[in-house]
């Protein structure tokens, strides 16, 4: 399953940065969240993106979505919202332009983000992308190595954290896109839940392999001039730095509440933070908003991982997502 | 794009709320011009800001080998935190963002040599920074384009001698007549020959140009969205066109006439 590619920079003997995630193999264990860094390309122009351990790409609906109206973004103290509602030019094209685009300058399984409005929505978008894999699949090198439910955007009418916000609703489309792929299934959860240990274990029974914490958190902006919301959504999803502690929360809970590894993301911005969400038990971390504000932000906090592991005594970083899971 | 770290040169103010600045380029000085970024008129830069966790997206106004020019208005905090800042000063720039105005397109310029083009540029308010570089450039070529600057008020006009330094004809309106001619850019579009259309304003000036404009005459217009990135990864600032969806920071801030959709 392990793609054999060449190490960007070499980790210095004393740092392990490599993780296992689902069975799949990573050199380190940050990844881009998605939506924050598209299908790869306008980061791949800047660096070489196969420093990252992967990333999770642009949340991908069956059809193209041209997603809210504008303004879709408001800045906050120490973070952002959004209201971009998937905008996305739709699975087929995904394949047909955005896959062999990415093959070129992405040689490692990259995370598919999926959603839709209905189970049916997630489980069509699973199925055409297991199906444009299969070839690399069979020769063990698939492209896409996990596929990531999307049931916590908080911009889209229906579908989206509508699912997420309720454990049968999550369980079934968790269910729906399982039966349609082989390769590990992550559930992307909202935050905007009363109990989220309650949401991923439905998702962990209804077979996901894995849970990604957390999505945005709905939040607001109101224009002081005109008095009016800033988002034309008037609502839109937070993060950036301001929600790192809600997402290691979310983290610590959920590592105690299941059995199945949890990425942490949320507001994660150094090296310092991928350290301290592991140690609330991550298996792994997605680096979201950071990306739009420095676009080399996961390429500083992945070489700034080696330092900051020496600093604070830690040898590998698998050891310390395994001690915290069991503590 | 490229990620720099540029020095403040100069910061001056030039009407109320409005600020110039001229930044020096990291290399500047160096024999080396390998290192020189081209830049087109009517692309921007995207400024990092000390307390601010977006960055700024400030159209670019001029550029010379070593420095760049801003214009900015005031409009909230992070950008009056901007305007107190000294010369000697440090800002963290992505730039040059965005696709920039396309001069091959400006009238009959160069590729008809009986008549000489005609490029009208029209700049409203914040608008009127990358006009300037558009200006220079399009006189540089040889071109002899005519402008209309459109402000709210006397106490709002900045750059009209400079446009005229260049050697364009300038027009000035303000909407109460306190400076150059009273009313809008589009009321004084009527009595002037242009074979091509250059445009960077608010919306509504902008959809007011393109309506009173000869639907014939090609076009260029600038626009503004709050954005996430500035490079394309977020979808923060995204249009419709009449050729889909298009990302105002890296297939905009300029579009084609023929595309826009109001």
């Amino acid at each position: 399953m392990v793609r054999e590619t060449t190490p960007a920079t070499v980790p210095t003997a004393a740092a392990d940065t490599a993780v296992t995630l689902c069975g799949i193999e990573m050199t380190n264990p940050v990844m881009a969240a998605s939506g924050t860094f598209g299908y790869g390309r306008e980061f791949a122009a800047l660096y070489d993106i196969d420093l990252l351990g992967s990333f999770s790409f642009k949340g991908t609906t069956p059809k193209p979505r041209f997603g809210n109206e504008t303004p879709r973004i408001a800045e906050c103290t120490e973070g952002m919202l959004n209201s971009v509602g998937l905008q996305n030019p739709g699975v087929d094209a995904v394949i047909a332009e955005e896959l062999p685009a990415l093959a070129e300058v992405f040689h490692k399984p990259v995370m598919a983000n999926v959603c839709g409005g209905c189970p049916e929505d997630y489980a069509e978008v699973t199925e055409k992308l297991e199906i444009a894999d299969a070839q690399n699949e069979a020769q063990g090198l698939p492209q896409i190595g996990w596929i990531e439910v999307n049931i916590s955007c908080p911009n889209v009418k229906s579908g989206g954290m509508a699912f997420g916000t309720d454990p049968k609703a999550a369980a079934s489309v968790v269910r729906a896109v399982r039966q349609k792929t082989k390769k590990p299934v992550i559930a992307k959860l909202s935050p905007n839940v009363t109990d989220i240990t309650e949401i991923g274990r439905a998702c962990e029974a209804a077979g996901a392999d894995g849970l990604t914490a957390i999505n945005t958190l709905l939040g607001m902006r109101i224009d002081l001039k005109s008095r009016r919301p800033v988002l034309a959504n008037t609502m839109g999803g937070f993060s950036g730095p301001a929600v790192f502690p809600v997402a290691l929360r979310a983290v610590y809970q959920l590592c105690r509440a299941v059995d199945i590894p949890v990425i942490g993301c949320g507001g994660i911005s150094s090296a310092e933070d991928v350290l301290e969400m592991m140690m609330a038990g991550a298996s792994a971390v997605q680096v979201g908003s950071a990306n739009l504000v420095d676009p080399y932000a996961c390429k500083r906090i992945i070489e700034e991982l080696p330092q900051a592991m020496k600093q604070y005594g830690i040898k590998a970083l698998r050891d310390l997502a395994a001690q915290a899971q069991v503590r | 794009m490229k990620n720099d770290i540029m020095t403040i040169q100069s910061q001056r103010r030039l009407a109320e709320g409005t600020y110039e600045m001229i930044l020096q380029l990291p290399h500047a000085g160096a024999q080396d011009t390998r290192q020189r970024q081209p830049v087109l008129p009517g692309q921007f830069l995207n400024i990092r800001l000390e307390g601010c966790y977006l960055r700024r997206p400030i159209s670019i106004c001029d550029w010379r080998e070593d420095t760049l020019t801003i214009i900015y208005k005031t409009v909230g905090g992070g950008t009056t935190k901007m305007s107190r800042m000294q010369p000697g000063e440090k800002l963290d720039v992505l730039w040059p963002l965005g696709n920039g105005y396309d001069l091959s397109r400006c009238g009959k310029a160069g590729s008809d040599s009986q008549s000489a083009a005609c490029p009208l540029l029209i700049g409203g308010g914040a608008g009127v920074p990358p006009m300037y570089g558009l200006c220079r450039k399009l006189v540089g070529a040889g071109v002899q384009p005519k402008v209309i600057l459109g402000f709210r008020s006397a106490a709002d006009v900045f750059y009209r001698s400079e446009f005229e330094a260049l050697g364009a004809e300038v027009i000035l309106t303000t909407e109460d007549g306190s400076a150059g001619t009273k009313g809008f850019v589009t009321d004084v579009m009527d009595g002037i020959r242009y074979d091509s259309l250059f445009a960077c304003g608010p919306e509504a000036m902008l959809q007011a140009v393109d309506e009173k404009a000869p639907a014939e005459v090609p076009g260029q217009m600038s626009f503004e969205r709050r954005m996430g990135c500035g490079f394309g990864a977020c979808m923060g600032c995204s249009c419709r066109t009449k050729y889909g969806s298009k990302r105002i920071c890296v297939e905009g801030p300029v579009m084609e006439r023929s595309e826009i959709v109001w």
